[in-house]
């Protein structure tokens, strides 16, 4: 046998892919896992068709936006709603959320007004909502620092003593497979395990991180890395809504009753461009495209609806309407977003009054004023 | 001579570099394939091999650190941190082991590795995509820190940078990328790597820049020239070492100096070059030396960028204010 020195031997063991947890096959065909037992109602199943239907819908507005140069940037989510849904779908109202830059899915789920978002990606402010009050963090840019974060604020959880109660809440910490290369991420593994706090580790493996696919960042698959630091890992279907929502109910639960850390690795596919100033025909295939379209998170949904005869053509076409109006609403209200004035530049840099702001603002303001003058 | 942008200029001056060095490695987050997000590295993969073009795992103090141990083996890696609000990953990797091994080795230890920075705003980006984090490496002795305006110093520099057996920190001005230059790339007769270059003699006034605001700044002199002001542009091009004579040649003659940065005014770069030229040209200034940046705040979002990125009017104000003293 040889070698190739940089990629390693052909069988290292554990690449091989394994079983991952999966409650709704692609075709729409709901299928049984023995720890994970999921009973949803008919009620239940339409609502996450919903919120499947229009995260995707706000999401293309978004893309649009950017293309009308009305958004300096987006960061699409097209392929993860499924990941996502079901995810926060599992969130109870005492959990706190930690997401990367592609949550939008999540924010909705927690009831973030997705103005906010695009504020942000509009370059409007660099985040702009109260994370108290949905109990969903700004979104973090810098690959892998919200995991420590989120850690940090598990272990906060932890010592105010309510786990194993009813106002018992845990993190989820959302990043990308990229994102496991970060030392960040390494580090809030460790604390998370050795203080054994009430966390859940959600990796959406999307399979690339901008043009790197995954096996450059992982030779194992990537849950398999929670043994070496001592709590479960466990990979899900993640273009499947129920098994992710069923997976990470699970570990919730086990975080909020005391028993420490999972990392779930959410198996997805990122469809789109990294971010809309991203090309991906520069280093992937069409050909993988098409096969993971063929895995869609919404039409597996939808199929299982009408092979149930859990919805009718007039279900489908009113979430179809409200996605479009959401939509509509969404555009109209991002585009008279006002501009912030030339002096906020200098609000919210300090708590209480400092003499440097106070100084630059005021020398700021009097020189702008100066072309007023010049003008009249 | 060809015509080529600064992206360009930095490519072919990569490209030749690792073409005189085998030694010479690039590595850094999707600077194979893709070319990296600005296509600084387009084609070199391809050209010269997965093995001397590295895609690395997305973890910059660990691009950084096995720089360093490549470096030790031998090899010259040209690191690319993908925009400057990254490098902080990297940054105890950069400022505990890659500006100090030489030291600590007492001589024995070479690091001839270059880390490639974008930076500045300018381009509507979200955060941490628009800073000038040069101070922070100005600041630890054991790295030299250079700055390209243009893509005729983009290409030498960078080469010069490779050549350099010392760390070197090379901030690319990236709201410049696109901007055109002949480049002559058959001579190698260049400036050296920190020597300052007079980019437009004056009179009156010398203002001092470097990356991307000395095109602002040349602006701002072909403005104040209309009122009869005569300025003297300086592209630094070094920051450390800083060619201190250079500056205070021109200061000396013009009595008057205006430093331009976009990083923050306060504890920036400026202020050590207000200091100097403050005690080696103290009896010939007429003003105080004045300093134009950003404002001492976090870089804001980008719909009001503008009004924080030094522009032609806040750098003829400036001037004015020299007059005014
Ligand atoms: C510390 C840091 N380095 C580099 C970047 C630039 N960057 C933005 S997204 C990205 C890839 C992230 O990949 P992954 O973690 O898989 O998340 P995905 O984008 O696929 O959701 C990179 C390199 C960054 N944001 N932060
Ligand atoms: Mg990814």
């Amino acid at each position: 046998m040889t070698i190739d020195s940089v990629r390693g031997a052909p069988d290292t063991p554990g690449l091989a892919e394994p079983e991952l947890v999966q409650l709704l096959t692609p075709e729409g065909e709901r299928v049984e896992h023995p720890d994970y037992p999921l009973d949803l109602s008919a009620e239940d199943v339409r609502g996450l068709y919903r919120d499947l239907v229009i995260t995707r819908k706000l999401d293309l507005e978004a893309v649009a936006l950017t293309r009308q140069g009305e958004l300096g940037l987006w960061a699409s989510l097209l392929g993860q709603e499924a990941a996502q849904i079901g995810s926060a779908r599992a969130l109870g109202e005492h959990d706190m959320v930690f997401p990367t830059y592609r949550e939008h899915g999540v924010a909705w789920c927690r009831g973030v007004d997705p103005l906010r978002l695009l504020g942000m990606f509009r370059g409007v402010n660099h985040g702009g909502w109260d994370p108290a009050e949905h109990r969903f963090h700004l979104y973090t840019i810098v690959i892998g620092s919200q995991t420590l974060h989120a850690t940090g604020y598990a272990m906060g959880i932890q010592r105010d003593g309510v786990l194993g109660t009813p106002s018992a809440g845990a993190t989820i910490a959302y990043f990308g497979d990229g994102a496991t290369s970060q030392g960040d991420v390494h580090e809030s593994f460790v604390f998370a395990s050795v203080f054994n706090a009430p966390i859940v580790f959600f990796c959406q493996n999307n399979q690339w991180a901008i043009s790197e696919p995954l096996e450059r960042q992982s030779r194992i698959p990537l849950f398999k890395r929670a043994q070496g630091y001592g709590f479960p890992g466990i990979r899900v279907d993640g273009n499947d809504v129920f098994a992710c929502l069923a997976v990470t109910r699970r570990a919730l639960e086990n975080a909020r009753t005391g028993q420490g850390p999972t990392l779930v690795e959410a198996f997805t596919y990122r469809m789109g461009a990294h971010t809309t100033t991203d090309d991906p025909t520069r280093y992937r295939l069409k050909a993988e495209e098409e096969a993971w379209k063929l895995k869609d998170p919404i039409e597996r949904v939808k199929a299982y609806l009408v092979r149930g005869d859990l919805a009718d053509a007039a279900f489908f076409e009113a979430v179809d309407d409200e996605a479009k109006a959401t939509a509509k609403d969404l555009r109209e209200r991002c585009l008279v977003l006002p501009d912030p004035g030339p002096l906020t530049i200098f609000e919210n840099v300090y708590a209480e009054d400092h003499p440097l702001m106070t100084e630059e603002q005021e020398r700021f303001a009097a020189y702008l004023a100066s072309f007023e003058e010049e003008a009249s | 001579m060809t015509t080529l942008t600064l992206g360009k200029a930095m490519n072919t001056g990569l490209r030749k570099a690792m073409e005189n060095d085998p030694k010479v490695l690039v590595m850094g987050e999707d600077v194979g394939k893709l070319g990296g997000v600005f296509r600084i590295t387009d084609g070199l993969q391809k050209d010269f091999g997965e093995e001397r073009v590295i895609d690395t795992p997305l973890a910059e103090s660990g691009i950084v650190g096995t720089a360093i141990g490549l470096a030790l083996r031998g090899y010259r890696p040209v690191v690319e941190i993908q925009f400057d609000g990254f490098v902080f990953p990297a940054a105890d990797q950069i400022i505990t082991q890659l500006a100090k091994m030489r030291m600590r080795s007492l001589g024995a230890l070479s690091l001839p590795v270059v880390v490639r920075i974008p930076c500045g705003g300018g381009i509507g980006a979200v955060e941490h995509h628009s800073e000038s984090p040069e101070a922070y490496f100005t600041h630890t002795a054991g790295l030299r820190v250079v700055s390209c305006s243009n893509p005729v110093d983009a290409y030498s520099m960078i080469q010069q940078a490779i050549a350099s057996p010392d760390p070197v920190i090379f901030f690319e001005p990236k709201r410049r990328y696109w901007d055109k230059a002949e480049v002559d790339t058959e001579s190698t007769d260049w400036t050296p790597l920190h020597a300052a270059k007079v980019v437009r003699p004056g009179e009156h006034v010398t203002v001092l820049a470097y990356g991307p605001s000395v095109k602002t700044c040349l602006e701002a002199a072909a403005a104040a020239a209309e009122d009869g002001r005569s300025v003297e542009v300086i592209d630094l091009r070094s920051l450390n070492p800083l060619d201190i004579d250079t500056v205070t040649a021109s200061v000396d003659r013009t009595g008057r100096c205006v430093v331009v940065h976009e990083a923050p005014v306060f504890n920036g770069y400026g202020a050590e070059l207000a200091a100097r030229i403050t005690e080696r040209c103290f009896y010939r200034l007429e003003a105080p030396v004045l300093r134009v940046g950003g404002f001492s705040t976090p870089y804001p979002p980008s719909r009001v960028e503008e009004q924080y990125l030094p522009d032609l009017d806040r750098i003829l104000d400036a001037v004015d204010r020299t007059f005014a003293w």
